[in-house]
Order: C-alpha cells, then structure tokens, then sequence
C-alpha cells in the first residue's frame, strides 16, 4: 500500500506523518498538492500544519484546491483518507466530514495531551482499539472547536459516526476534559463511508517510540495509523 | 458592464460561540468602557463589471455560498453599490 501524504504550502506535520506510517511498515510519500494524487494511491493523508497561512478560515483555501477534489473522489471510491488537525479543518471546509472546525473556546492556541474515548471501534481507524478504550494523544491547534448545528450532530450519533470524543484518563466524557469547547466534546468524525476520518489530535506525534517514553508522547497513534497497514 | 463593489458581510450563526468577539470585550473594559456585548464580523469589498446591480449581487452571493462563509457557523449578507474606485 502506498500512501500519499499531502503537503500544501504550509503543511508542517508531512513528515512526521510519513516518518510514523513507514515506522508501522506502510510505504508512504509526500505528494506536493500541484502535482495531483498518484496512480497507485491506495491511501490519503491530509497533515497537519497552517496551510495557506490559515488566511479566511483555517483549511478554507486548501479545500478549493483542485488537489482535495481528487481526495474526494478517491475517498468516494473508497480509498481510506485521513485528515489530521489542519487536514482535519481541510477536510471539514471540503464536505469531507460535516462540522466546522473553529476558534478554541479559550481563544489561544493548545499544545497539550489530550485523553480520547473511541466511540466506534467498527472503522479501520480504531479496529486496533476497543469501543470505549481511552487513549492519550497530542493536540495542538488554535481552531479545533467542532460546530455543528444540534440535528446534524444527532444525525452523525444514531449513525455512529462519532470516532472520537474528549474526555478524562477516565473515559468519562465532561466539560472539564473539552480542551477547546467542542461541541459534544467530539475530536474526531468519519464522512459518509467508514473510510474517511478527520481528527484534531496528532496519531503522527504519538506513533515512534523515539518521542515516547515517560513524559511523551505514547504510542497510541499507531493504532490508528494502522488503518493502512493492510 | 458596469462597475460596482459589492460588499459581503460574514458574522457567526446567532448562538455560535466567538472567543475572539469575547477577548475583545474584555480587553475594552479593561480599559474602562462600558458596554453589553460585542460582535464581530469579516466584511469584503469586491469590485466587479457586472451588466447590473442585481447580477452583481448574485456572483457576490455564489463567491460567499462558495468560499467566503462556511454555511456551518456563518450568516452573511451582501450589498451592492457604485464602485468605490
């Protein structure tokens, strides 16, 4: 399998996306968004970063990029793609996934470790995890606050499209483990076919043992970088 | 054709939260000002040839519908006038 890891102008998390899938074994490139997707692309990531400066919205230029066009026709054949922080807002102004991805409730930008509660262990992001698992992963993001209007939410819910959800070490989902004010504490959603997902926390970041250890980073990103492991 | 600047204001949904408009706030009475509450807004100021005032309007509101608001948290309105140049 060979993944394409997007890089626009201002992605800054391409490498370590591909630093982390070829740790876990998957070949993985970097493919400059002019260039479109390749032939043999059987996975997407869209990385982190401030593409485009993050000017209007942040991931508001990226999605008009004729690039996320090809993203949304590989996705809707099925080829799984994952959208990462900034790939996450990239992904939201692209109806990738519904929701809109914006300013913090606290205003500034938040580099922290988060907890995560997976809500739906039945996609290939999280079938390395158990429904209700709690996992720790970094966030680091200014507009990460998930909006979405009451019944669009509830849509997403009965359909159990709610990947991943804030919460305490505990797994118990409060307004004190909501790092950003997300709506529903939710941190990271699937688009319409199980195959796409976007998330604000960082699975890169948390994926080689390198940056592991005691006060890092853990290493439960690689389980749900292994959804192109396959 | 003729010219205008068509003017496309971008707010938040009535009940979306603006951590910034709120900071804002803040900041100004801490300087001492008195005030209820504060909004803010993006305004663009497009200049355009349009054959007139109304399908200037309606590429205004595509350009909106298309990029400048997300239907998500965004309302916005467009004006069309004389071109300000």
């Amino acid at each position: 399998m060979t993944v394409a890891v997007i890089r626009f102008g201002g992605s800054n998390c391409d490498r370590d996306a591909v630093a982390a899938l070829e740790h876990l074994g998957v070949d993985a490139e970097i493919v400059w968004h002019e260039d479109g997707l390749p032939e043999e692309t059987d996975g997407v990531v869209v990385p982190g970063g401030f593409s485009y400066g993050d000017y209007l919205r942040a991931g508001a230029m990226a999605a008009r990029a004729p690039m996320m066009a090809e993203v949304r026709d590989a996705a809707e054949a099925g080829v799984p793609v994952l959208g990462v922080c900034n790939g996450a807002q990239i992904g939201a102004e692209s109806g990738l996934v519904p929701g809109a991805f914006t300013t913090n409730r606290s205003a500034r930008f938040q580099c922290e470790h988060v907890h995560l509660r997976v809500e739906t262990a039945d996609t290939p992001f999280t079938r390395a995890f158990d429904e209700g698992e709690v996992l720790s992963l970094p966030i680091a993001h200014g507009e990460g606050r998930f909006e979405i209007t009451d019944d669009a939410l509830a849509d997403l819910e009965s359909d159990d499209r709610v990947l991943f959800r804030y919460c305490d070490a505990d797994g118990n989902v409060t307004n004190a483990a909501n790092p950003n004010g997300s709506k529903g504490n939710v941190a990271g959603v699937l688009g319409e076919r199980g195959t796409v997902a976007v998330l604000m926390p960082h699975p890169e970041r948390a994926t080689l043992p390198d940056v592991s250890g005691p006060n890092g980073a853990g290493t439960d990103g690689a389980g749900v970088l292994a959804a192109f492991d396959q | 054709m003729t010219a205008y600047t068509a003017t496309v204001t971008v707010r938040l949904k009535h009940g979306v939260l603006d951590p910034e408009a709120e900071t804002t706030k803040q900041a100004l009475e801490r300087l001492g000002f008195e005030l209820e509450a504060l909004r803010s807004a993006d305004r663009f100021e497009i200049d355009l040839e349009a054959a007139d005032a109304d399908a200037a309007a309606e590429r205004a509101e595509e350009m909106a519908e298309r990029l400048l608001a997300n239907p998500t948290i965004h309302d916005y309105e467009v004006e069309v006038g004389a071109a300000a140049t």
